[in-house]
This record gives C-alpha cells, structure tokens and sequence, in this order.
C-alpha cells in the first residue's frame, strides 16, 4: 500500500464528506466520519474497482450496511471519480441522486440499498454466494455499525456465512461505541464483539481504524486467512472533525460554513503532521 | 378451460409447483431455489436433488433468507424463495420492502400454507393478513393460484419477468378447475361464467367455492359470472368494471381477512368506477385462525359457497331498482 497516498485520501474525503453535509446543513456526522479511513483504504488500495467502468462483473462490491453514513461514501465515489465533487452538494436536496441513505438505484457505485439497519449482511451474503457461483475472484466488502449488531438480523447472517464458508465476504465493523442514543455500553451493551464473531468459526482481526496501515493490514489477515472474516476496526466516532470530536450527541449535526472551514483546515493541518511522520 | 367436474388433483399443489420450477430451471440457469427449512413442507425437495448447487437451505431465517435472496438477485441470480406465508410476510416484511422492493430486486417469494389451508398448524401459521401487507408494498406482484395448473404459466413468467412476486400457495391437493392446457395471463382476470345478475370475484380456494355457489344460484334462477381473480396486485380492473357493469352487483370471495385483500382491491377499483354497483365480501372476519381440517375452518369462516350465494342474493338486493 501506498501509505503517503491513503492518507491523503483520508483528509480528502472527510473533507468532502464534511462539505456535503455542510451543503444540507446537517448530516450523520459522527458515523460517517469514524468509516474515512477504512473507506479511503478500501477504494484507494484493496478493492478492484473502476469508476470509469462502474458496473464491471468481477468488481469486489461494498454494502454499507449502515446506510446513514452515505456522505461518507458519496465522498469516496467523487473522490475516485464515480461522479463530479460538485455533486457531493445537493446531498439530501430536493430531487437529489445522493439521499441521506445508500440507494443503488440512485448513486452510481453504490452496488446495494441500505437504510434499515441489519439488513446489509444478509444482502452482502447474497451477493457472495452469487458472485461464487458465477466463478468470479472477487470480495464483497460489508461495513456494519457496533451499534448495528444489536440488530438480530445480523446474527443469522453470521452463522450462515460461516456455514456457507463465504470467504470472499469480509465484515468490518465500526466499532466507534456509541449509537443514536449515547454508548453502547450504557443503551445494550455489546458485549465482547470479536469472541462473538470467533464463536461463530470467522476469522477476526481487531485494529486502530483510524490508522490506515493498521486498517490495510487487517484486511490483508482477512483475504490470506481464506476464510469467512471480520474486521474490527476500533474507531472514534466523529474522528477527524474537530466540531464533532465531543463526548456529547454526535450521531448527526447541525453545522455551519464556519464550522466546516475549521474542521477542514484541522484536518490539512493533522495531515501535515501525519505525512510528515510517515516519511520518518 | 374448466374441468368437466370438479374433482381433487391427483397431485399435490407442492408437487405440481416443484415440477413448474425445475422444468424453468432447466430452461434457465439463473433460477435458484431458496428455502428456511420449511423445504419438505413446501415440497422443493425434489428440486434440490436435480439442482444441488442451485438450492440454498438458510434454516430458520425468513429475514436472512430474504435478504440472501435480494443479495443473489443483485448480481443477476432468479430466486424462488420458499417459505410459509406467515413468516414470510410478517417476520420477514422490512426485508421484503427493503432488501427486495425498495431497491428493485428480482425476488420471488411463495409463501404457503395460505389462510385456512394451514388447517393443523393454527392460528400462528394461518395467514389471514399477508396479501394485505404485502399489497401496501410497491414493486410487488400477488398471485394466488386456484389450482397447481397455473404454475405451468405461472412459474416461467416470473422468471422471464423482472421483479418481485409474491405467490400464495399451499401444499396439499387442491380440487382441479382447470385442464392441463390451460393457459394464464398474470394481470388478467380468468372468467369462468357468464351470467348477468351478479359477479363473483373470486382468488384461491374460493374459486371452487364461488363455482359451486354458481350452481347454487342458478337453482334460484340466479345467472352469476365468476372470475378468478388470480392476480391480487395489480387487480385487472378492466375485468372488474366490465363485471360490475354487465351484473350491477359484485361479490368477492378470499381466504384471507376481509380487510386489505382481494375484496379491497376489487372494492378500490370500483370506488373509482362505478361506486353505485352493490358489494357483499366473503372472507375471514377480521380475526385470527385457529386449528381444525380445512372444512372446519372454511366452514367457520363462512369460506363456503352458501355463504357466497347468501352475500349475492343480499348485493342481488341492494341494486338500485
């Protein structure tokens, strides 16, 4: 991987995930922000994608199962080049292609509709399965929430994976410990996520989601581990936006141009920092 | 078109809808069979012993299963998922919106064991809501077949046609009102009778009974037209104004809660068309099923054809002299 270059792929597309809310005035801050790194990973330097040709068979999909972190996604998308950046700004807009929620059949690269939370695992398997059969070489990343796994949904997932052996399917799980209605810990606690995974025969690796060689490197564990596995990335949520790194409600904001400009010069500013220890 | 008597298939309905589904498997491979451990009940066995890399048996997940299912659609898969009418509306209804309809998938649910039809299982197992449901979601198509013939048309069209289906079904012998070459057209209403008093719209089970409440009628003096509305969703409203028109009385006939099912749709319709045509319905109360055989239950449902005769003599009535 590219380290140098993830990096600033990060920066960018917080940066733009942050302009698409500002455009709207609000936005699943928290959730979107905590999944940049992992999705500037993703798109930068695992998945086989093409935005020139969106629609590619063997591509490696990605479900966002939790579908409220859209900006997020529609971030990386314009930032690959899916759609123009300038279209990051009619987020949620009236008539918009790019709605609060994932909807394939509005965004281009968006492969799988989300919204309804715990349903994304079961599509992701689909897609795997289906993907098998066809004797494609490809993986469907799923990105589910920590909060997310109180669905139970998610859990007949799991164990029909694991049954099923679907080794070209890879969970991560953002696990930046807080829901809508405050931590995890405190609304239903999550227990151990990574035994509950490893209870159910996956392969798990448990890694600083905000590190981007540490994100890479546990996907890597996953793809040689040749087995059904998960991700968990330890996260932070509202990481990287300084207006939203408070232990108070952050799950989505109301912010203005002032606040956004701030946050988007912090960011500049942490990734000077992080660029310059990089080449160290 | 109509068998000469009325008698039961020599077959069960899950047998005739197996061969329906491995004779399209065999004439296109994307079809696949998608069950919740419900597989011997809805008769898919059959299937997985000629396809058995095409049969998914998820357990007892009807929400996984669904959206398993819509997953496999997204990448250009046909699936036919199996599973009893009950758990495959109700548990699985978010699924079905979402996973399936919200984002245009090519799903294909069969739900069995409709209404009364569930017989031992009882009230638990007894869909009496699930057309009612599953009809407030768009991007779904409702079938309920009168007998197993229909699944020879019906089964290779919804693999040849994009888009979700939800088919009522059940398991066991159902009595044949259709020959062997008869032929189907989903949306379009089969009429079955042409009489000029009253018109019975009838789905599933009842068509027999609507028939035979026909014969009744007739006994009276009474010339009924009966239609088997197969279709639920879209309702062939086409037909049902040309029989409201022709009779100036209606009478639906479901196995299924009054509310939300077949008599809504037909009723719709003719609230938009000509409200002043009299409408009786015949089917569950508004109330939840309970064990028995299935002639108890039709009986205490009032799912019978004296009952169909009673709610036509009464539309008969309040036609406007």
């Amino acid at each position: 991987m590219d380290k140098k270059r993830c990096l600033i792929a990060a920066a960018e597309i917080r940066k733009l995930a942050i302009t698409a809310m500002e455009s709207a005035g609000f936005g699943h801050i928290g959730g979107s922000m905590s999944i940049c790194d992992a999705l500037a990973v993703l798109y930068g330097e695992v998945m086989n994608i093409d935005p020139r040709n969106p629609e590619k068979e063997d591509r490696d999909r990605l479900v966002l199962s939790k579908g409220h972190c859209g900006p997020a996604l529609y971030a990386t998308l314009a930032y690959k080049g899916y759609f123009p950046q300038s279209e990051l700004l009619t987020l949620n807009a009236n008539g918009t292609r790019l709605p609060s929620h994932c909807d394939r059949l509005k965004t281009v690269g968006i492969d799988i509709s989300t919204g309804s939370l715990g349903q994304g695992l079961s599509l992701a398997s689909g897609v795997a399965v289906g993907c098998k059969m066809k004797g494609l070489n490809n993986y469907t990343y799923v990105i589910v929430g920590d909060g997310e796994l109180q669905e139970g949904q998610n859990w007949e997932a799991v164990q029909f994976i694991a049954h099923r052996c679907l080794s070209n399917l890879i969970i991560l799980v953002d696990n930046n410990k807080r829901q809508l209605d405050g931590y995890t810990e405190q609304v239903c606690r999550q227990f151990d996520i990574r035994a509950k995974f490893e209870a159910f025969g996956l392969f798990a690796a448990e890694v600083d989601g905000h590190d981007v060689e540490a994100v890479y490197n546990g996907i890597s564990q996953a793809i040689n581990s040749n087995m059904p596995s998960v991700v968990i990335l330890n996260t932070e949520k509202g990481h990287g936006c300084c207006f939203a790194e408070i232990p108070g409600f952050n799950h989505y904001m109301v912010f203005d141009s002032e606040q956004a400009d701030t946050a988007r010069r912090e960011i500049d500013r942490r990734l000077e920092v992080s660029l310059k220890d990089a080449l160290r | 078109m109509l068998c000469d008597k009325f008698d039961y298939d020599l077959k069960e309905m899950r047998a005739l809808y197996c061969d329906a589904l491995i004779n399209t498997a065999g004439q296109n491979e994307k079809v696949v069979a998608v069950d919740a451990d419900v597989s011997f009940s809805m008769g898919t066995g059959p299937f997985y012993e000629k396809f058995p890399q095409r049969g998914i048996n998820c357990g007892i997940m009807e929400a996984h299963a669904a959206g398993f299912a819509a997953g496999m659609s997204a990448v250009g898969f046909i699936p036919f998922v199996h599973m009893f009418g009950t758990f495959a509306t109700r548990r699985a209804y978010d699924q079905l919106f979402l996973s399936c309809a919200y984002q245009d998938l090519n799903v294909k649910i069969i739900g069995g064991d409709a209404g009364v039809t569930a017989a031992a299982n009882g009230g638990t197992h007894m869909p009496f809501e699930d057309m009612a449901i599953v009809r407030a979601i768009p991007n779904f198509t409702i079938v309920e077949p009168a007998d197993g013939t229909m699944y020879k048309t019906l089964v290779p069209y919804m693999a040849s046609t994009y888009g979700n289906f939800y088919v009522r079904s059940s398991r066991k012998k159902a009595v044949k009102i259709y020959t062997d070459d008869t032929e189907f057209q989903v949306g379009r209403a089969n009429i079955l009778t042409h009489g000029s008093d009253v018109a019975i719209i009838a789905c599933g089970i009842m068509v027999h009974q609507a028939l035979l409440a026909c014969e009744l009628l007739k006994k009276e003096g009474i010339e009924a037209s009966v239609a088997d509305m197969h279709t639920i969703k879209p309702v062939d409203r086409a037909a049902v104004t040309q029989l409201a028109s022709l009779c100036g009385a209606v009478v639906t006939a479901e196995n299924h809660n009054i509310i939300g099912g077949l008599g809504n749709a037909v009723g719709e319709c003719l609230l938009e068309t000509d409200p002043v045509v009299p409408m009786e319905r015949v089917g569950v109360n508004d109330t939840f099923g309970e064990v028995g055989t299935q002639e108890y239950l039709m009986e205490k449902f009032g799912l019978t054809a004296e009952n169909i005769a009673a709610k036509a003599k009464k539309a008969i009535g309040r036609k406007r002299k």
